[in-house]
């Protein structure tokens, strides 16, 4: 069984250009891939020749302040082998773009929607690059460092809200008014008044 | 004089027409079709088991596209966690699953801890209690998506007596926590407190009930004509998609797929007991049902030995510690605060500060209900983590949604649904 630095550094080898020394924090291994375009090379050796046929997740972390400002995390798994690889690609925020691992794995898909609907990072290539979580026509990426935790005011769509049904008035409704309370009550009104 | 007003019905679920992408594109390969119909489905509909919607595009009732809608449950929990101390966020890891709370704040820590380097010397009754803890929520969250899922297709009479047992098990987290739903029973490096006097022989006597429970709702479903007809050989799910969706958990099983965190990586003191791991052999939803089926009764199993083998004992006489002594992880005894210097620096600190965390990012993953809830945290040192990302199963299971429905029937995305087994509060966070 081969252990997750020896994975790692045979994706070195592989890619001896891209792929950074492996750090080893708690017993986790971390790539840093220096070239966020090559991502979906990397990835497609990691699962076709190395076994890592599982994406458990794909994340976006803020570097807020510094440059490459953004981040993508990819969290790798091999079934066959039980290893557990993560790589980092830093990307610009003038470029905000790096491309798709979603033809890699398909389960990319969501969590790259969700990378570009929380922090505005697109990916090239994606199928169906939408919102996920925020809906359609939402102005802001909310998980970025610099959206204040309290929100920031937007319109709603109309679905959000719903006016009080119109009821007041009917036959069958109180009529709001100081006047007496059998003169409101619907039972004496007759239906014209 | 009588006034008419027009009463509108606003497209109020749907937004049909309103830049969705939905159906505005034709389907590939519409030879031989009929004219296709968009038919929208929740986000408040009984079979979504929450705020799920599901835009469907059928011809006659065979569905040809389906785009599921979420986030009608979003929350914002990951921009939460990073205004806040790792203590203060266990609250919100209730309403993660929130049919599982024990178990999302059991994974939560064991996050954090990871995170710290303490994971591995935890106490070994905190470990005991907190796999007691993830079983009884994997039973109660199997006993409610199996009710669910039962009702769903038309068998009303398994959900009753799931609920029995389930409540059961309510009683059991009150006794335990103090609450009966919102637990927020772990804190980084242990647990609030030890187990009540007699709970454990009470959860002992719970496990013989709900194994005839289960038995009961095995004689209902398992050879019910009705049921199987309406589950086996749907919604197949090969192995292949169900890896490559990443599909984790009872689906990932049901598949045929022999991967369990607690096997695969155990953490607690899972390498310790013995249990077996149930694989599917289709993929269809009977065979995801079956799973569940049996993995509540290796719960059982795993319960009564952890029950038997807790450290300390049922009621711990000895004292045995049900967290770390570090006084820089845990709060200290409020006596020692009242009475000692150095115990009042540390509970002034965690509870103004946090807990300094050490810069480094780590992903902990574990065998939740719904799959493998993973939590990855960055950290740059202090109280609060720089980013912390929820890998929620439920929001992975659904994304095979898209591939799975097409041509099926309608009735069967019921089926499908009930089988996946989700929560939107995990989905969406």
């Amino acid at each position: 069984m081969p252990t997750p630095i020896e994975l790692a550094q045979k994706l070195r080898e592989s890619f001896a250009d891209v792929v950074g020394e492996p750090a080893e924090f708690r017993g986790e291994v971390t790539l840093v891939i220096a070239d966020a375009s090559r991502i979906t090379d990397v990835c497609r050796h990691a699962k076709g020749q190395l076994g890592f046929d599982m994406l458990l997740d794909l994340c976006s972390v803020d570097n807020d302040g510094t440059d490459p400002r953004w981040t993508v995390v990819y969290e790798l798994f091999g079934i066959g082998h039980g290893c557990h690889l993560r790589l980092k690609a830093n990307v610009s925020e003038e470029s905000s773009e790096l491309p798709t691992v979603s033809d890699v794995w398909r389960t990319a898909d969501w969590h790259e929607r969700e990378a570009w609907d929380m922090m505005g990072i697109r990916f090239s290539g994606h199928p169906d690059l939408r919102r996920i979580l925020m809906w359609d026509g939402y102005p802001y990426h909310p998980l970025r460092k610099d959206f204040p935790l309290a929100g920031k005011p937007t319109e709603l769509p109309e679905v959000a809200f719903t006016r009080t049904a119109p009821l007041e008035g009917g036959p069958f409704v109180t009529v709001p008014s100081t006047a007496d309370s059998t003169l409101r009550e619907p039972r004496s009104r007759t239906p014209e008044a | 004089m009588a006034t008419t007003q027009t009463i509108e019905f606003k497209d109020t679920a749907g937004r049909a027409g309103s830049g969705y992408v939905a159906f505005d594109t034709p389907a590939p390969d519409t030879e031989g079709q009929g004219e296709l119909m968009a038919l929208n489905m929740g986000p408040s509909h009984p079979s979504t088991h929450g705020v799920l919607r599901l835009l469907v595009e059928m011809d006659g009732e065979t569905i040809t596209r389906a785009i599921p809608d979420l986030g009608y449950l979003h929350r914002g929990d990951e921009k939460i966690a990073e205004n806040m101390t790792y203590n203060q966020f266990v609250p919100y890891t209730d309403r993660l699953d929130y049919l599982a709370p024990l178990a999302n704040n059991v994974a939560y820590a064991l996050a954090v801890e990871k995170l710290l380097g303490i994971h591995d010397s935890l106490p070994a009754r905190c470990q005991y209690i907190r796999v007691i803890c993830c079983e009884l929520a994997r039973i109660s969250a199997h006993l409610l998506g199996l009710g669910a899922f039962a009702m769903d297709v038309g068998a009303m009479t398994v959900f009753l007596h799931t609920f029995t047992e389930r409540e059961k098990i309510y009683n059991f987290c009150e006794w335990l926590t103090g609450a009966r739903f919102t637990t927020s029973y772990t804190r980084i490096g242990g647990v609030t407190r030890d187990l009540p006097a007699g709970w454990a022989a009470k959860v002992g006597k719970f496990c013989d009930e709900v194994l005839a429970t289960l038995d009961d709702v095995e004689r209902l479903l398992t050879r019910n004509r009705i049921f199987v007809d309406r589950t086996r050989e749907v919604g197949v799910i090969p192995k292949a998609m169900a890896v490559d969706y990443g599909l984790t958990g009872p689906n990932l099983r049901g598949s045929g797929v022999d991967y369990d965190v607690r096997k695969a990586s155990p953490y607690l003191c899972y390498k310790d007991l013995e249990f077996d791991v149930p694989v599917g052999h289709v993929g269809d939803c009977y065979d995801r049902y079956l799973v569940r089926m049996e993995e509540m009764r290796q719960s059982v199993r795993i319960l009564r030995q952890a029950l038997a083998r807790i450290p300390g004992g049922p009621e711990n006489p000895g004292h045995e510690p049900v967290q770390v002594a570090d006084g820089k992880v845990f709060l200290p005894p409020k006596s020692k605060v009242m009475s000692s210097m150095e115990e009042l620096i540390h509970q002034f600190m965690l509870v103004t500060q946090g807990i300094n965390a050490p810069p480094g990012e780590v992903y902990f993953g574990a065998e939740n209900p719904k799959g493998e809830l993973g939590f990855y945290i960055c950290s740059r040192g202090g109280g609060t983590p720089h980013r912390l990302k929820i890998r929620a199963p439920s929001f992975v299971n659904l994304g095979v949604l898209p591939a799975v429905l097409p041509g099926h029937l309608m009735s069967d995305v019921v089926s499908i649904l009930g089988s996946i087994d989700f929560v939107m509060g995990e989905a969406d966070r």
